[in-house]
């Protein structure tokens, strides 16, 4: 009976059709949404994910987000070098300034001082040259997308100069950097040539990386830095959190998608609801003729429950797809929108959100056939 | 073999209405037998419709006893009278009733879909049952292309494909003209008529009363003159 359910759905091309787009419509207005969101918070915290070779972030515990920067005295390294089970701790300096390219451009950029000796903080992904090149005088690293920015239409290649601060930087290399929220470029140097490039606070210290001895706990490190230290030990994750959550409750950004993503849910669930009593409404006297017949009211509820089933399943796959599709596209083709892609757990949460609408939508023409009175069938 | 497939007796209905209840059947005795088809007739809202409906198990007496090859129909749960009529009743509906995305040979197959067979295997026994009736080569149209007189055949097909012992018609020729009304009768009588088996007819169109066995006349929810032979059928018929 399963198989007759889904012809008489099929069969009905117009309804069927509107039904699986209403659900793909919603689907990817709702994932499309939900993943741009989720890539946004991820932005937020873009330079705390890029560091990759630290355990623990340590900075004064009056920061919120990683934008907003309390500095350090420089007593404060010294202090947690001298914590039991750290095994390196480096400065890293965060701040931003004002490029000019050769031609007169000007462009404000992030620039990151990671530590003169070790180099501890610098970019993962190098595309060209080496991070090694650093240690040489006034050398900088560009983020890829960053660099198109300053020279649009232009492959960035090392070699290239800018000047900050009055003072020549020379391109070293070409790193992919997650893109920021603010899509300023991003620019590593050595900390002592940060500290030159932009306008240093009296106290330039932003943030101390620490790498934890080898077999120590991440957790009671961190722990004991902030009881002998008085500081905040953050793992990174945390910190991206804390930094998200500061988005999260304190600008607007939530309840925007928020508001889409619900009006996706609605409207798919009032569109698809409707067109689907519309069906069933118009179907019933069929559903009577076969309840004449002997079609048990559970093989009824499963009839209707394929339908609704196969019409959630068509247009999420096709709603998913699209969205999946957009992000691809848009990834490769504009640098504003990349790093943007699908959670597998967004595209999850939005199938569970499909059952909801298709619950929702289907309860009413469910009782209708229920409570159907196969007589209909003699009228 | 002449052995009551139906036995109805002392049936009586009520519908509710407004405040209280309203009979639309008094007291229906009434014997359908084996190997017979049995004529319904009477003017409109004399209740033959409620009638059909209560011996095939889709609405249930007020009072009284309906027996179905002995088995009592009155008193039967929703699953239970579900069961009886997907075992026991073959339908033919006024309205034909057929799903218009399903083939002529799918909508035939339906009685046996229902009763668990698969449907390409149902569909290719359905299929058999349609070229019996001469409908061989609209197996595979969808309802909407076949002519009324074709889109009867097919629930004829749907009321036999699973070897009913009981069938019951609700005014097979009222959607048909007089040409293809009288052919449907035909159809009907020489493909449902079995040994074993009762066939129901209602209808209130003189020109077909010559296909009946028997015919049971109705008025006001009363069976008020039954015709047991050719003669009285032939009398009823004149009147
Ligand atoms: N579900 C119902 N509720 C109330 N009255 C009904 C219902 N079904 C039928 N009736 C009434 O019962 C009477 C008999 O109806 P029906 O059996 O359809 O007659 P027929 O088939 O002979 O035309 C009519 O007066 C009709 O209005
Ligand atoms: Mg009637």
């Amino acid at each position: 009976m399963i198989r007759i359910a889904l012809r008489m759905l099929t069969g009905d091309t117009a309804k069927y059709v509107g039904l699986v787009c209403g659900v793909a419509f919603a689907v990817m207005l709702m994932a499309q949404q939900a993943s741009i969101f989720v890539g946004l918070m991820l932005r937020t915290a873009a330079q705390v994910i890029d560091v990759v070779d630290a355990d623990l972030w340590v900075m004064d515990p009056r920061v919120i987000y990683v934008e907003e920067i309390e500095p350090l005295p420089e007593s404060a390294l010294w202090r947690v070098r001298g914590v039991a089970g750290v095994g390196w701790a480096t400065p890293f300096f965060k701040g931003l300034t004002v490029a000019r390219a050769p031609d007169g451009r000007l462009q404000q950029v992030f620039v990151l001082g990671v530590d003169d000796a070790s180099l501890a903080g610098s970019p993962p992904r190098m595309l060209q040259g080496s991070v090694e090149d650093l240690r040489r005088p006034g050398a900088i690293v560009l983020d890829r997308v960053g660099a198109l920015f300053i020279w649009p239409g232009e492959e960035p290649a090392p070699g290239k100069v800018l000047e900050m601060a009055d003072r020549r930087a020379t391109v070293v290399g070409v790193a992919e950097a997650s893109a920021p929220f603010t899509t300023f470029p991003v620019i590593y140097t050595r900390y002592s040539e940060a500290l030159r490039f932009a306008p240093p606070p009296r106290k330039p210290l932003s943030y101390i990386l620490v790498r934890a001895q080898v077999g120590e706990d991440i957790d009671a490190l961190a722990a004991r830095i902030e009881s002998e230290t008085g500081l905040l030990a953050l793992r990174w994750q945390d910190f991206v959190w804390r930094t998200i959550r500061y988005y999260l409750t304190r600008t607007g950004i939530p309840v925007n998608f928020g508001i889409t993503v619900a009006l996706g849910f609605i409207v798919g669930a009032a569109v698809v609801g409707q067109t689907f009593m519309i069906f069933v409404l118009e179907n019933l006297r069929q559903f009577g003729a076969l309840k004449a017949m002997g079609v048990s009211n559970g093989t009824l509820l499963r009839m209707v429950l394929a339908q609704a089933g196969a019409v959630a399943a068509i247009g999420y796959g096709l709603g998913i797809g699209l969205a999946a599709v957009f992000f691809e596209v848009t990834g490769r083709t504009n640098v504003d929108l990349r790093g943007f892609f699908l959670p597998w757990w967004v595209a999850a949460i939005v199938a569970g959100a499909v059952v909801l609408i298709i619950l929702v939508a289907s309860i009413a023409s469910i009782r209708k056939a229920l409570t159907l009175d196969p007589a209909v069938v003699f009228k | 073999m002449n052995g009551a497939v139906v036995t109805a007796r002392g049936v009586a209905k009520d519908f509710p209405s407004g405040d209280g209840t309203i009979r639309v059947l008094h007291g229906i005795d009434l014997t359908v037998r084996a190997g017979e088809m049995l004529l319904l007739v009477g003017p409109s809202g004399c209740g033959k419709t409620t009638l059909i409906s209560i011996l095939a198990g889709i609405l249930s007496a007020s009072e009284g006893a309906i027996e179905v090859l002995g088995q009592d129909v009155r008193h039967l749960t929703p699953s239970a009278a579900a069961r009886f009529r997907r075992e026991t009743v073959g339908f033919i509906f006024q309205q034909y009733n057929l799903l218009p995305s399903l083939t002529a040979a799918e909508n035939a197959a339906i009685p046996l879909v229902v009763r668990g067979e698969r449907l390409d295997r149902a569909t290719r026994r359905a299929r058999a049952v349609l070229e019996g009736l001469g409908m061989g080569a609209h197996a595979e149209k969808l309802p909407r292309q076949l002519s009324g007189g074709q889109m009867q055949r097919v629930a004829i097909a749907r009321a036999l494909v699973h070897d009913p012992p009981f069938i019951v018609c609700d005014e097979p020729t009222a959607a048909l003209d007089a040409a293809s009304g009288h052919e449907a009768m035909r159809q009907l009588r020489a493909s449902a008529v079995r040994p074993g088996r009762a066939v129901v007819v209602v209808t209130h169109d003189p020109r077909v009363y010559g296909f009946a066995d028997r015919i049971a006349r109705m008025e006001d929810g009363r069976i008020v003159e039954i015709a047991e032979d050719a003669a009285a059928i032939r009398r009823m018929t004149e009147h």
